[in-house]
């Protein structure tokens, strides 16, 4: 087995050996770098399956107990790793199962290989056992997808797969393969990966004209404004991205999915955008006069009503994908190009400057902020435990080193606003999509892409009870996940928007739970419930020093809302303190 | 289908005659029209058909909407892995023709209609004559081949369809060159292109 395998990772050997389309499939992976896979056997899948009994020297994988699960926790390895996550799943309902996290890695842009097995051929139509169409069921939500039916197609689909998923504006790849291609041997001849596909372009040609045009705006600038997102972190130009801030000396807020690409502390960072975010950002968007919108796609989230949204300023526009140029906000100048590549161009093209009133004005709204916000949320005195005292006190014992994960709600909002990020890559959560559950399967990816880092999940009471099982591959794996529920016995983002424009219509937000600790327990996960404010510190040290997963569940005021908002239909500078 | 005119509506909706290079791919149908069907955009006509190169296929469609509508949908299609190249185009920028079949009694319209004044005044041809029906075929825009229903109608029309449009692009100079520069890793400006350096070209092209 051991000679064989040599020969088999010898792409330039024309020398052929004969292998099972499962061998190859393996074998592929290795070659792209895979070394943990996420998934979930079942009939159509079983011959890869076979195969992998082989190889679980050379590939980990992780039994799931949900293919949700599983394509949650490869998203979570992709963002933290910045390599593409792997996921297997049988047909029909194990495919389908795949449907939320493929649509939710397609609007974050993360890249991933998610591979199902399907019927035989000669049964696809007949709705054979376990046969869904899973490639049309998918196509609205992958990058790509593609139905092997004969194995010797797999050396080539796959480094396609690998390719397409990873390259130009990531995103999710599916590839479906008949049961009779995984079992069919034929005369394989090694794997060579792609890089180059005759009909794709992932990165559009970058037009001098356009860095020079955007450069002179940025010099003549004197209220110019950086809103940057995750395609810095994708592109890998957070050296690149600070240098630009820095020497241009221009105030700069980030999308959620942005955060971290600079420190949360650097004099720079004014902050978080959009619904729930920083009342500066939100409200000088309308008063700046050049908008530098970097690797971000202006979400409805961000934005507000677009009819007024920075209508004062012209508007620089960088992006990988040519197709978010103008799709939401017209722009002055459109950077088309990899960051990468574009932002060290405009750096050398823009003068050294400092903006010191202008950024002074964002301090203004922030000690506005602080007065009537977040003093409040984060040293209370009295009353019941807020969410954002507990973000406080982690960032405290954690310095800001760890990775945050966190699901969808109020939770999510105070995490992300609150969260101290030094690092890179550490602010993992469900965008664009807002996928409650997201959070417990994403860490335990999260974890397996970052092995050296603490990964802390922030989850609601609602988010964590839909996908609570992966406790149970937290427990057979010996994943080391710090679990943090913030309870406060409500959906309470919705029961938010019931009590601001509902008029206290709490309609069906009232979710009961279990015993949280336990539910831990039984999977044998050690964990603390706590209510009292003097509790805190010592139960986040408790959590964070144990050795091994950790739940702590903190009872949270049931009725406490996030603010400042921007009301849905409302422009950004119409943005809510209270 | 309705049988509206091309002329632009007030809305600022026009038809565009949208041209789709792509690799020949099984799914990629469904990719291109979901596109559509995801903004309830109605397709108003849909071709395929092999280009000028083999190997390449050619969707060609029609849609009833704004330029800024299309120009986004456009930049949709040409995101797809599969996608070479799109071009839209109003009517005044394409040659374009549509094919129609029309099948009618032979005995009602042998007695009661000049058959060769029908041919002549509508540019019709006659594909098949049996002793039960007649087949005409006419190609032309779309009021050539509706105003061939009117007539027909009064003579027991008994079955009529009319093919997806087929279109040229007035100012292509074809797809052979522009193949050889995507077959390289490094593709020239002319693939690349960004569309904001050519204000004026009538022709779209990333």
């Amino acid at each position: 087995m051991e000679t064989e395998q040599k020969e088999l990772s010898n792409p330039a050997g024309v020398e052929t050996i004969e292998v099972s389309g499962s061998v190859a499939l393996l074998e592929a992976l290795i070659t792209e770098g895979t070394d943990v896979i996420f998934g979930y056997p079942g009939g159509a899948i079983m011959p890869i399956y076979d195969a992998l009994y082989d190889y679980k020297e050379k590939l980990n994988h992780i039994l799931v107990r949900h293919e949700q699960g599983g394509i949650h926790a490869g998203q979570g390895f992709a963002r933290t790793s910045g390599k593409v996550g792997v996921v297997f799943a049988t047909s029909g309902p194990g495919a389908t199962n795949l449907v939320t996290g493929l649509a939710d890695a397609m609007i974050d842009s993360t890249p991933l290989i998610c591979i199902t097995g399907q019927v035989f051929a000669h049964l696809l139509g007949t709705d054979a056992f376990q046969e869904t169409d899973v490639i049309n069921i998918t196509t609205p939500v992958t990058k790509w997808n593609y139905q092997i039916t004969d194995a010797t197609e797999i050396p080539e689909i796959i480094s396609k797969a690998f390719y397409i998923a990873r390259s130009g504006r990531p995103g999710p790849v599916l590839i479906d393969i008949t049961k009779n291609a995984q079992i069919q041997k034929f005369d394989y001849s090694g794997y060579t990966p792609c890089n180059h596909i005759r009909s794709y372009r992932p990165k559009p040609l970058i037009r001098k004209e356009y860095i020079i045009q955007a450069a002179e705006l940025i010099n003549q600038a004197k209220k110019p404004f950086i809103i940057w997102g995750q395609g810095v972190i994708l592109g890998e130009a957070e050296q690149e991205f600070k240098t630009f801030v820095e020497k241009s000396g221009i105030p700069s807020a980030w999308t959620i999915l942005g955060a971290g690409a600079i420190p949360t502390d650097h004099p720079l960072n004014v902050g978080m955008l959009g619904m729930h975010g920083n009342y500066g950002p939100n409200v000088l968007t309308n008063e700046c006069d050049v908008l530098i919108a970097i690797g971000m796609r202006f979400d409805d989230r961000v934005t507000g009503r677009l009819d007024k949204y920075a209508k004062q300023a012209k508007v620089i526009h960088l992006d990988i994908d040519p197709s978010e140029i103008d799709k939401n906000v017209q722009s002055t100048v459109p950077v088309w190009g990899d960051c990468k590549e574009t932002i060290p161009a405009l750096t050398e093209l823009i003068k050294q400057k400092e903006h010191k009133e202008w950024l002074q004005k964002f301090r203004d709204f922030d000690q506005n902020e602080i007065d009537a916000v977040i003093h409040n949320e984060l040293h209370p005195t009295s009353g019941e435990l807020t969410m954002g005292e507990v973000i406080h006190q982690l960032n405290v014992l954690t310095k800001g080193e760890a990775v945050i994960v966190t699901d969808v709600g109020q939770h999510q909002m105070v995490a992300c606003r609150y969260a101290k990020l030094n690092n890179t890559r550490s602010n993992i959560t469900s965008g664009g999509l807002g996928t409650m559950g997201f959070a417990l399967p994403a860490a335990i990816g999260a974890k397996f892409g970052a092995p050296n880092r603490t990964v802390v999940a922030i989850i609601g009471d609602g988010g964590f009870q839909m996908t609570l099982q992966e406790l149970g591959t937290i427990m057979q794996s010996g994943i080391d996940v710090k679990i943090m529920i913030l309870n406060n016995r409500f959906l309470g983002m919705v029961r938010q928007w019931q009590e601001l424009f509902n008029e206290h219509r709490y309609s069906f937000v009232d979710i009961a739970s279990p015993d949280f600790v336990a539910v831990a327990a039984a999977y044998g996960i050690k964990g603390r419930s706590i209510s009292e404010r003097e509790d805190i510190t010592t139960a986040l040290q408790e959590m964070l020093n144990n050795k091994g997963s950790f739940l702590l569940e903190v009872m949270v005021t049931k009725e406490n809302n996030v603010f400042p908002m921007v009301p849905q239909g409302c422009s950004v500078s119409e943005i809510r303190l209270k | 289908m309705s049988n509206q005119n091309d002329t632009e509506k007030p809305s600022g909706k026009q038809e565009y005659n949208i041209t789709v290079y792509t690799e020949n791919q099984i799914g990629l149908l469904n990719r291109i029209a979901i596109i559509f069907t995801r903004r309830k955009i109605n397709i108003h006509s849909l071709n395929t058909s092999p280009s000028e190169i083999e190997s390449i296929h050619r969707f060609n469609i029609v849609v009833q909407e704004t330029e800024d509508v299309v120009r986004k949908l456009s930049r949709q299609i040409e995101k797809q892995v599969e996608v070479l190249k799109v071009y839209f185009n109003t009517n005044e920028d394409v040659i374009w023709q549509e094919l129609a079949l029309y099948k009618v009694p032979t005995d009602i319209i042998a007695e009661k209609a000049s058959v060769e004044r029908l041919l002549r005044e509508n540019g019709a041809r006659v594909v098949v004559i049996r002793k039960d029906y007649t087949v005409f075929e006419t190609t032309g825009h779309r009021e050539e081949t509706d105003a061939l229903i009117k007539i027909l109608q009064p003579f027991g029309l008994i079955e009529f369809v009319r093919s997806a449009r087929v279109a040229i692009i007035k100012d292509s100079d074809g797809f052979n060159r522009k193949l050889r520069e995507f077959e390289k890793a490094e593709p020239g400006e002319e693939v690349a292109k960004n569309e904001y350096l050519n204000n004026g070209q009538k022709i779209f092209t990333m």
